[in-house]
């Protein structure tokens, strides 16, 4: 078996409010080998942006804390290292694009000024670089995400242009200098139908290109199954299946899974689609046990005390429900 | 934007326009008969007679308004009835020293309130924050004559190291007029005696009046700060790997300057008024205490000026605050088509 | 035609109902503004009973106890005594009567006007009516309110009733502009359609849906007004233009200390402190009140 590129080993995280504390990641385990492209999915707010923003140490301080865990990156644990190694990862090494483009970029600077200081400073990590160099890598690097006249966006502001360019803008962010591992985290939620596709298309193919591995956060199985090799499906803090993305589609296991795949309407019309009942748990006093038991439709006594592990049903499909102990002895 | 500029300008014109009517109004209605009001209830016909006659004020209300304007705009202000002197004089004599007060106020508040504001945000809920709120929570509290007061008794009667009243010691000749501000003069002409003894009077002054500014400028520029660094673009700053020092004094502070500048017409006007309290207490000879001793002694051409002046100096100041906020934020600048 | 406005009613409710316990939730999450509230209370009811819990109620006013003056705080005299032997205590105490009626009624005076004002213009925009109201509160804060507040008092003669007639003749313009930005906004929203739809008056629509959603950031910027009146009130006071010796009031009082200074600190020093305590407490309601409105800064 291979070293995974990144590596989260039983990763908790609370959040202290007001009201107490928020016991928001439960436990993740999430690996990723070099090349690979998964992704993550569950409904909002069951902590894949959290995760995320664990893994770049950019959780908001001091409310969030990681009291548990560990974040390997190529051998290292991303939690023990100094600031300086950690921009340095942040430089070189992972980098991510964030939901809504509309808040993701400086309203008071040019386009310009903002890709040109993440050149900047992600090649003092490589090599570094003077103003004509910077300048004609920005335009390089909004050139490579099809963006018409990059001379002329590079002196707007990101109030001048449309959400679809804007994504782009963040996306040459991401991809102007060489990571390894890039996280997006729902690229396209907040943009019209038609540009999504488009935007998505053009992140898998600048990817596959540079060779990079990606995590791919979304709440749309449409999205997993056409451009991730393995899905991690979370739910309220934990990953609750994991598999190789053709398995899962083939063949969902957690009835959590079960039930977000009904969810999908379908052309074909057979049934009307069931979703799941209920909403995401309160994460102030989470269920006991499994988190997904109040709502589901097979919960036994079992589910409600004994916080399931996550079984191996061969072929890499993993999935923490007590539904699958029997058929693994 | 140069469109919008001229646009501004007029407007300011046209307000002007109407304080003048409204104050003018003031000056003439209220008192109900004018000319008792300013000679007081000893004195006799005769001397009523001639001062209605002096200022018109026999005359209907827009007559009155008339002469007014027309001799304002070959800049006479008519005649202080309590100095006797001209006020066009009058004025010149007295606002080098409220602009000077005003600029050295301006100044410290500016820097001081954003320095404490952006680190009391960064450093939310440390130590320093928790002192910084107490400080602006007080700070807001306090009327400007009480900050006035305190500062004498703790820095001139107890600790002895500022002077208490006045622009400059008795014993020492004022620098020649060049800007008429004392300290600027005499650095211009070389005297550093004299140039010290003016900055050791104008800083209790100063200070008293920077701090109600301080507290309220600080307290707003924390909140921006606290609000913009929990924005997704300064998340999105530090996932790139942008230095911690450039995304504070680059990316956070722009941003957060916005609302802080955008109020500065209003910390202004807060220097404005609270000009007349401090200049009381440490009877510093500038405009605000003319215009108080003017409104003690009901010498109305006085009243007049001294609040057209202000009105004045508050509309320039709302002109330079609106050209900067658009330069900080290019949302607004946009807006108004153009560079 | 009961029958219809309770029908126009069901669209404002669900925006201008909030419950009573969600709120005070909000503002006793921020326990600052509970201390406030009780400072208050505690001022208010010292006021009010001034002529009993004060050691020496005939000091108010016009007094004199040569014997007993300029004595530095002591057990009898907790703020010791002023130049001509009244107790600072007692007179700081009656000194609250006039800041607390001064404030109340300067925004009971303004407000009315300033309120019926914005609506009109806010109701009206784009007419002349809008302009003509909003240009004259233009000039209206062309200089500092309290520049021409003075400017005003000093046409007058000096006492407390020309004091609040002056601050309240520049304080209407602040809700006129608040109420009038809140009713270009509300104006457009769907309760009010809705209300037109079925025929509603425009005093209806006026006092009944817009007003109501208006009362929050009115009532806030009610709380922080009445320390920002206290401070206007006394500036007054402390330059001569308002309430006039031997009467109690706090800029008054502190305008005779500070003749004193710096022997007799205390003749100035207790008054501004007890002038910080009350506006403190009035800012520390105003910013719990905030949180129960979700008003934003400024």
């Amino acid at each position: 078996m291979m070293v995974p590129l990144l590596e989260v080993k039983d990763l908790y995280v609370q959040f202290s409010v007001f009201e107490g504390e928020l016991k928001v990641l439960n436990g993740v385990n999430l690996k990723i080998n070099e090349g690979e492209k998964i992704g993550l999915v569950g409904e909002a707010g069951c902590g894949k942006t959290t995760t995320m923003k664990s893994i770049l140490r950019v959780l908001p301080t001091p409310v969030a804390r990681i009291s548990k865990g560990e974040i390997i990156y190529k051998g290292k644990n991303i939690l023990n290292m100094k600031p300086s190694e950690i921009q340095n990862i942040r430089r070189g090494e992972i980098t991510a694009i964030f939901q809504d483009p509309l808040t993701s970029l400086n309203p008071v600077f040019t386009i310009g000024q903002q890709l040109g200081d993440v050149i900047k400073y992600a090649s003092r990590y490589q090599d570094h670089l003077d103003k004509k160099e910077i300048f004609s890598k920005s335009v390089a690097a909004l050139k490579e995400t099809g963006m018409p006249d990059p001379e002329r966006i590079l002196n707007n502001y990101p109030v001048q242009l449309s959400g679809g360019m804007r994504q782009r803008v963040c996306i040459s962010e991401a991809l102007s200098t060489n990571h390894n591992l890039i996280i997006a985290d729902e690229p396209t939620t907040s943009l019209d139908v038609t540009i999504q596709d488009q935007i998505l298309r053009l992140l898998s193919k600048l990817v596959e290109k540079k060779k990079m591995s990606i995590i791919l956060i979304t709440h749309s199985l449409g999205v997993v199954r056409e451009l991730t090799d393995r899905v991690y499906v979370m739910y309220a803090g934990n990953i609750v299946e994991t598999a190789q993305t053709t398995t899962l589609f083939s063949n969902p296991l957690h009835p959590y899974t079960r039930g977000l795949m009904n969810a999908i309407p379908r052309l074909t019309g057979e049934r009307i689609f069931e979703g799941i009942e209920g909403r995401i748990p309160n994460y102030l006093y989470p269920p006991t046990g499994c988190r997904f038991h109040p709502r589901c439709k097979y919960s036994t006594k079992e589910c409600q005390e004994i916080f399931p592990l996550m079984y191996d049903t061969g072929n890499n499909h993993e999935v923490a429900c007590f539904l699958y102990k029997e058929e693994l002895n | 934007m140069g469109k919008h500029i001229i646009l501004r300008i007029l407007q300011a014109i046209v307000v002007l326009f109407g304080l003048s009517i409204l104050i003018f109004f003031i000056a003439r209605i209220i008192p109900g008969d004018p000319a008792r009001l300013i000679l007081g209830p000893l004195a006799t016909n005769e001397q009523i007679k001639e001062l209605t006659e002096e200022m018109h004020l026999d005359k209907p209300f827009v007559v009155q308004y008339y002469y007014w304007l027309t001799s304002l705009l070959q800049g006479d202000l008519g005649k202080s009835l309590y100095t006797r002197r001209s006020i066009t004089t009058d004025l010149k004599m007295f606002v080098p020293a409220t602009l000077e007060l005003m600029f050295f106020s301006f100044v410290i508040s500016l820097i001081i309130g954003q320095v404490m504001g952006v680190f009391a945000g960064y450093f939310r809920d440390s130590w320093f924050d928790n002192l910084f709120r107490v400080f602006s929570y007080i700070g807001i509290a306090t009327p400007a004559f009480a900050i006035a007061i305190f500062a004498l008794i703790i820095f001139s009667y107890t600790l002895n190291i500022a002077p208490a009243i006045g622009r400059i010691g008795l014993w020492l000749d004022s620098p020649p007029q060049i800007t008429g501000l004392f300290v600027i003069d005499s650095i211009l002409t070389g005297q550093w005696r004299t140039a010290f003894e003016a900055f050791k009077h104008i800083l209790l002054p100063a200070i008293s009046l920077a701090i109600a500014n301080i507290a309220q400028e600080g307290r707003i520029t924390r909140s921006s700060i606290i609000d913009n660094l929990q924005k997704d673009y300064i998340i999105a700053h530090k996932v790139h790997g942008i230095p911690t020092r450039i995304i504070i004094f680059k990316y956070l502070l722009k941003p957060s300057l916005v609302p802080t500048v955008s109020i500065m017409g209003l910390d202004f006007a807060c220097l404005l008024a609270n000009a007349f309290l401090v200049e009381t207490v440490f009877m510093w000879p500038g405009i605000s205490r003319y215009g108080v001793t003017a409104m003690l002694n009901k010498d109305l051409n006085a009243i007049i000026a001294v609040v057209l002046f202000i009105g004045i100096l508050y509309s320039l100041m709302n002109l330079i605050v609106d050209i900067v906020v658009s330069y900080l934020d290019p949302r607004i600048r946009l807006q108004r088509g153009g560079i | 035609m009961t029958n219809r406005n309770s029908f126009i009613n069901i669209f404002s409710k669900t925006k201008r109902r909030r419950s009573f316990s969600r709120g005070w939730y909000n503002f006793s999450r921020n326990p600052l503004s509970v201390v406030g509230m009780i400072i208050l209370l505690l001022i208010i009811f010292a006021a009010i009973f001034a002529p009993y819990i004060t050691p020496f109620p005939e000091h108010a006013g016009a007094f004199t106890n040569f014997r007993e003056a300029s004595k530095p705080p002591s057990s009898t005299y907790i703020f010791g005594t002023d130049s001509i032997g009244r107790d600072i205590f007692t007179r700081v105490i009656f000194g609250y009567r006039f800041s607390l009626i001064l404030s109340i009624v300067v925004l009971a005076l303004s407000i009315p006007p300033g309120v019926i004002f914005g609506l009109i213009a806010g109701y009206y925009q784009g007419t002349w009516i809008e302009i003509i109201i909003m240009r004259i509160t233009d000039v209206f804060i062309a200089v500092p309110p309290f520049v021409l507040a003075l400017a005003v008092a000093a046409m007058l003669s000096p006492n407390l009733f020309n004091q609040m007639m002056a601050i309240s003749f520049v304080w209407w313009t602040w809700y006129c502009r608040l109420v009038y930005t809140m009713t270009t906004s509300l104006c457009h929203e769907d309760f009010v359609t809705e209300a037109k739809l079925v025929g509603a008056s425009k005093t209806h629509i006026l006092f009944r849906e817009i007003l109501p959603n208006c009362m929050g950031p009115i009532l806030t910027k009610m709380t922080l007004d009445m320390g920002l009146v206290i401070i206007v009130g006394s500036s007054l006071s402390f330059i001569g233009l308002g309430v006039q010796p031997p009467k109690s009031d706090l800029g008054t009082m502190i305008a005779e200390g500070a003749r004193r200074l710096p022997s007799e600190w205390w003749a100035a020093v207790f008054p501004a402190i007890a002038i910080i305590v009350v506006i403190l407490a009035f800012n520390l309601l105003g910013d719990g009140l905030k949180d129960v409105f979700n008003i934003e800064e400024v």
